[in-house]
């Protein structure tokens, strides 16, 4: 096999960003542009979150949708649309693309992989088998009950990948790795299947679920899995810098005085909490983490901590907008954000795999 | 794994040019060792078809069986073989048969031991279609046989158009089709959430993969299938063996690759959409067969029967198990055939990276 593994993708060896080493001035700059960045990514998520409030089949006037919000009045069907349909699923959209979007950087840089997503490793499939497992075996139907079980089952899909995918010599490369979440995809996509082809109202809900609906989770939902997502939040930020000095190689890392093994620990827990969460609240979101982070590095330069907080609201509008587009395309039904997501993503995938050259994570 | 293709010592030859004798003697030694693997294969379907008629909710002695195989025994029995265990155990046959050769032209195509329909896409292809044709259209039989068919082949298509000329060894290559299969199975998704709940877990039952529904009919389309692809498989022989040396090579011994991959490869989509079509996506058999044949034969590739063989073994084997395994819940077959081989994947690929 190991003639057929090829090259590694990503053969780019340069600075992280592309350019040579910056002088204190060009470093200035630098700093300037990526608030530019950091500023340009917040307009895009203001503009996909207000689409999000006052696009839809049904149509609203943007003043109803701003009275809705600031002074609702009972009994009026707008308003109602607005609070109990429209929020909630921004909401669910917001926290979800942000947290795909970041777990996808995190096991980018962890896995040296151009090409991880928490859909495509098979974390977020595991976190599908968990869930179905407690809704049709222990009868558990409450996010706040089913969360533990989202969250066991990404762990234990995220520590199989990434043990068979960076075994070895060979290991790490960035295909084999993809390859093999597509295997534990597969495998864990039939138990699934197994679990609810017997239980018509477990299916029910599971289909909706399976194709990335934001509207599937109300507010309570949100609530619950809230800590979870700030837990995975404030762990990625306390990867970051162990991330920055990891890329250059563990044994620069160790040299450098980071403690490697407790830093990946770190990192891994901040992927599985993100992914394992965002999978509970919207379904196995596919491509947003592989996408988003090769958006934003270039921008980023370099930093992870500033690679995390593009990411996150670009990875949010994403996924508003593709809720936005699905709302829109087929009125009066709607197609779920994660289908969009998939359609739009699945060229990107085929684009990237075949771009020789990738900016390394 | 490599290697093994280069120790392939069937490469096509001048004409007239006598191979030495120490060629001949391990060619000899070669065919032995392939006619026993797909004798002993076959005895295993022999097994497995015994076992598969005998096991049930109504037990049948093998001799029974027997019996009523041969119109004897009493009329329930003739009917409860005939009728429901026979087609069952025909149609896994042939579907794995079917499955395995069309896995051994995709990896021997694409000269990757990684390339196969479900890999790739191209069931998915086949699935996202015959759920339409199921859900939408409202087909039945030969509509949803044709939606498939169609399905596989434009998946098959645009992948053979989108890496022309490319170095399709690779885990690039899969991944390609990755791609294509995620989005399939998002597809397929959306049309099983938008269908009536009970025509949509009816569907979910097919694309998991199910010979539940086996009927003689069903049993002779897909052995349609398998004859109307045999003797493009018998002429595509020599094609395959000079793909297998992969595209330079085989350019070199006068195979015009690009023509040649596409005749076979469209041999190869009659026999996934022939089997997909009615029995769904049995994940991993089309994977599987072929290396598990090569291992047990030994050094090279081994012929197409041996594959075959191999391949109905697997799918016999899967079924008793998705049958019978937990007593009352008959479980389809392709969950059995995917619980089994994603971890086989996971193995050959972390083994593939040690080696």
């Amino acid at each position: 096999m190991t003639a057929v593994v090829g090259p590694a993708l990503g053969r780019d060896r340069r600075a992280p960003d592309g350019r040579p080493p910056l002088g204190a001035a060009a470093g200035r700059r630098a700093a300037r542009r990526r608030w530019a960045w950091l500023a340009a990514a917040l307009v895009l998520l203001v503009l996909a979150v207000v689409a999000s409030l006052a696009l839809g089949a049904r149509a609203i006037a943007p003043g109803d949708v701003l009275a809705a919000l600031v002074a609702p009045q009972d009994g009026l069907a707008d308003h109602t649309a607005v609070r109990s349909l429209r929020v909630p699923r921004t909401l669910v959209g917001l926290l979800a693309g942000a947290a795909f979007a970041v777990a996808g950087g995190v096991l980018q840089s962890l896995t040296r992989n151009p090409l991880a997503d928490p859909g495509l490793l098979g974390v977020n499939a595991g976190a599908s088998l968990a869930v179905v497992l407690a809704v049709t075996l222990l009868g558990v139907t409450a996010p706040a009950g089913y969360v533990w079980f989202a969250l066991a089952g990404a762990a234990a899909a995220a520590a199989l990948v990434y043990a068979v995918g960076s075994s070895g010599r060979l290991g790490g490369a960035p295909t084999t790795l993809a390859l093999a979440g597509a295997a534990l995809t597969a495998g864990l996509t039939s138990l699934t299947t197994m679990l609810v082809v017997r239980d018509v109202e477990a299916f029910d809900a599971y289909r909706f679920w399976v194709v990335g609906s934001l509207t599937a989770r109300g507010v309570d939902a949100v609530v619950a899995l809230a800590p979870f997502l700030a837990a995975g939040a404030l762990a990625a930020v306390a990867a970051a810098r162990v991330l920055d000095v990891l890329a250059l190689g563990d044994d620069t890392a160790r040299a450098l005085g980071q403690h490697v093994g407790a830093g990946r620990a770190v990192a891994i827990g901040a992927a599985v909490l993100l992914a394992g969460a965002a999978t509970a609240l919207a379904g196995p979101v596919v491509f947003v983490g592989l996408v988003v982070p090769h958006l934003v590095r270039r921008a980023a330069a370099g930093s992870h901590a500033w690679l995390f907080a593009l990411a996150a609201p670009v990875g949010a509008a994403l996924l508003l907008a593709a809720d936005v587009v699905g709302r829109l395309v087929a009125r009066p039904g709607e197609v779920e954000a994660g289908l969009v997501v998939a359609f739009l993503g699945g060229p990107v995938m085929i684009a990237l795999v075949h771009r020789a050259r990738v900016v390394r994570p | 794994m490599s290697a093994a293709v280069v120790a392939t010592p069937a490469v096509p030859r001048a004409a007239g040019v006598a191979a030495p004798a120490e060629v001949r003697a391990g060619r000899r030694r070669r065919r032995r060792r392939e006619a026993t693997v797909t004798a002993g294969a076959l005895a295993l379907v022999v097994v497995g078809v015994v076992a598969g008629l005998s096991l049930g909710d109504y037990a049948l002695a093998p001799g029974e069986a027997w019996a009523a195989l041969t119109g004897a025994g009493d009329a329930l029995d003739r009917t409860v073989l005939w009728e429901l265990r026979l087609p069952r155990a025909a149609l896994a046959v042939v579907v794995g048969a079917a499955l395995a050769l069309a896995g051994g032209v995709f990896q021997t195509v694409f000269a990757n031991p990684l390339a196969s329909p479900d890999l790739l896409g191209v069931s998915g292809g086949a699935t996202v279609a015959a759920v339409w044709a199921l859900l939408v259209a409202g087909a039945t039989g030969a509509g949803v046989t044709l939606a498939a068919f169609a399905g596989a082949a434009v998946v098959a298509g645009g992948l053979l158009a989108l890496t022309r000329g490319r170095d399709l060894s690779g885990h690039r290559f899969v991944l390609t089709g990755v791609a294509v299969a995620f989005m399939a199975s998002g597809a397929v998704g959306y049309l099983l959430s938008r269908a009536q709940v009970r025509a949509a877990q009816s569907a979910l039952v097919w694309t998991a993969g199910s010979l539940g529904a086996a009927r003689w009919g069903e049993v002779a389309l897909v052995a349609g299938a398998l004859v109307l692809a045999l003797p493009g498989l018998v002429a595509g022989g020599r094609v395959l063996r000079a793909l297998q040396l992969g595209p330079l090579a085989a350019t070199g011994l006068g195979v015009r690759v690009e023509r040649a991959r596409a005749a076979v490869l469209a041999v190869a989509v009659v026999l996934v959409a022939g089997a997909t079509s009615v029995v769904g996506p049995v994940a991993f058999v089309a994977l599987t067969a072929p290396p598990l044949a090569r291992r047990t034969v030994g050094t090279g590739s081994p012929a197409l029967p041996a594959v075959a063989a191999v391949g109905a073994v697997i799918v016999l084997a899967a079924d008793l198990v998705a049958q019978h395994a937990v007593p009352g819940v008959a479980v389809p077959t392709g969950v059995v055939t995917g619980a089994v081989g994603a971890p086989y994947l996971l193995w050959l690929l972390a083994r593939g990276a040690r080696s």
